[in-house]
């Protein structure tokens, strides 16, 4: 069992516990939203003691040189001095734009930051709650040549964050945020390969980011876009995403509905199945797959089966603790 | 040249890595203690998996082994399973067109750890 030593107090870690719980446990906060080594809004540094080398997956080089790491993933193997790692300079103000509802259940928010922030599209950003401590994340929708973050807000039944954003929070109004990270985009190591994108719900909106880059970025093999939700009224830029289809003959567009009937061009069935059938040969494919973290990881595997290769797989699952 | 050298080090384990948890996952009798881990971490423990049987660079021990697979035993892992993983490995080497005697050491490293492995 290994200590974990802040500000000057000892704590134990149980066995498999990540310092994150432990912390919690003995009522040390700690800022944290995903809880599974995403967001990184967990992350801390070794004062004293290495932590393993799985905490600190996805830490830029010059984080891990200092020996950040992400607590929550960090099953500590021998005794540590952590102290919090202080992001007060990563935070920067946002001013809300606009807002407007793409769907009964999901709204567009358009943010200019203070400063502008370097990202690719598809990565996402962490915000801040009313509360000023409830961190939570949400994809970037905008492209970075755009003069505006968009981001696609579901409303979570009881859901903090989600329904300040949906409620509380107006145009003029500024927001907390932080970013961007993630490794959800495109990158043009081949640009012949054909490309299949399912999005669940709000997972449309990294994805709509990333088509749109691949587009630009001359893109040449063929582009399949699958969006997926209960029934059609939880769909949403059904027309945006049509008129790229036009307007680019590599890419196209099927909207999927578990319930009801689908709106033209699209399948009735589960996002899944749709995906089973019409690919039951993924070798060669890369595939993106965003929104609910329990289908995107069957999705996942499924495509993997199919003959993805697991490096050619980017997923963005929208965990939440 | 080491055996893990021989065989091509990392891009081999690369090349298999995906062959053989495709394997594994098909083979209903053995998937079941892979379920509910997330694949991608899963993808770098196939990895650590094949680098060790390859003879490649780990820094694991018979005792991480023992530790890392004792919920499994718990669970029922046993010799057949055992020989599930072996074949799956054999055939995913045979289908990289790997030689029979390459093959032979890469087994007999993975049976090495048997006792081990299934917490005998
Ligand atoms: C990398 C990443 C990207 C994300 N991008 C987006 C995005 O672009 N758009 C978007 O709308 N969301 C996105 N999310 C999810 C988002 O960060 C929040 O988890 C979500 O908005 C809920 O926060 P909340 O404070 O409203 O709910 P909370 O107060 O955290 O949760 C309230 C209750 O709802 C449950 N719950 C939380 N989230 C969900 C959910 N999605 N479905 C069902 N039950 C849930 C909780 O377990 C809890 O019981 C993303 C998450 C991650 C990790
Ligand atoms: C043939 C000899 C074997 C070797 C050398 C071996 C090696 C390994 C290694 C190196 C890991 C990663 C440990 C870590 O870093 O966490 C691992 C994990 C794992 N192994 Fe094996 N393994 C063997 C046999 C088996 C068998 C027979 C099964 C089941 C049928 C199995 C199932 C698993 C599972 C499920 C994990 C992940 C455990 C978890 O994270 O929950 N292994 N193995
Ligand atoms: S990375 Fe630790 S809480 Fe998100």
């Amino acid at each position: 069992m290994a200590m974990i030593t802040y500000k000057g107090e000892s704590y134990t870690c149980e066995k498999d516990e990540t310092v994150l719980v432990c912390l919690l446990r003995h009522k040390v906060f700690v800022p944290n939203a995903c809880q599974s080594g995403v967001c990184q809004s967990c992350m801390m540094k070794a004062v004293q003691g290495t932590p393993p080398k799985v905490a600190q997956t996805g830490l830029k080089d010059t984080l891990v040189a200092q020996h950040h790491f992400l607590a929550c993933i960090c099953k500590p193997e021998e005794d540590l001095e952590v102290s919090l790692y202080d992001s007060s300079k990563d935070w920067m103000l946002a001013e809300v734009l606009e807002k407007s509802l793409l769907n009964e259940s999901v709204v567009r928010l358009r943010l200019k930051p203070q400063h502008k922030i370097d990202y690719m599209a598809g990565q996402f950003i962490n915000i801040k709650g009313q509360d000023g401590t409830s961190i939570r994340s949400y994809s970037l929708a905008s492209l970075p040549t755009e003069d505006y973050l968009e981001l696609h807000i579901k409303r979570v039944p009881d859901g903090l964050v989600s329904n300040y954003l949906h409620d509380i929070v107006a145009v003029g109004d500024s927001l907390s945020i932080m970013g961007a990270t993630g490794d959800c985009f495109y990158t043009n190591r081949d640009q012949a390969q054909p490309l299949l994108m399912i999005g669940v719900g709000t997972g449309l909106a990294p994805l709509y980011g990333v088509i749109r880059d691949a587009l630009a970025k001359d893109h040449t093999g063929s582009i399949h876009v699958y969006h997926g939700s209960l029934a059609t009224p939880g769909l949403y830029y059904i027309d945006e995403l049509r008129n790229l289809a036009n307007e680019h003959e590599s890419l196209s567009y099927t909207p999927c509905v578990l319930h009801g009937d689908a709106p033209e061009g699209g399948q009735q069935g589960d996002i899944q199945s749709v995906v089973r059938t019409d690919f039951p040969d993924l070798k060669g494919y890369r595939v993106y797959i965003c929104g609910d973290p329990q289908i995107v990881d069957s999705i996942k595997k499924q495509c993997f089966m199919s003959g993805a290769s697991m490096a050619d797989i980017y997923s963005d699952p929208f965990d939440f603790s | 040249m080491s055996l893990y050298e021989e065989l091509g080090g990392e891009a081999s384990v690369n090349a298999a890595v995906d062959i053989f948890y495709r394997r594994v996952l098909s083979d209903a009798y053995v998937a079941s203690f892979f379920e509910g881990v997330d694949m991608e971490k899963q993808a770098g423990k196939q990895k650590a998996f094949l680098t060790m049987v390859f003879g490649g660079p780990n820094n694991y021990t018979g005792l991480d082994m023992r530790e890392g697979h004792k919920h499994l035993v718990d669970k029922g892992l046993n010799d057949s399973h055992y020989e599930h993983i072996l074949a799956h490995l054999r055939s995913t080497l045979a289908e990289l067109g790997v030689g029979n005697d390459k093959i032979q050491e890469v087994i007999s490293i993975a049976d090495s750890v048997r006792t081990d492995i299934l917490n005998k």
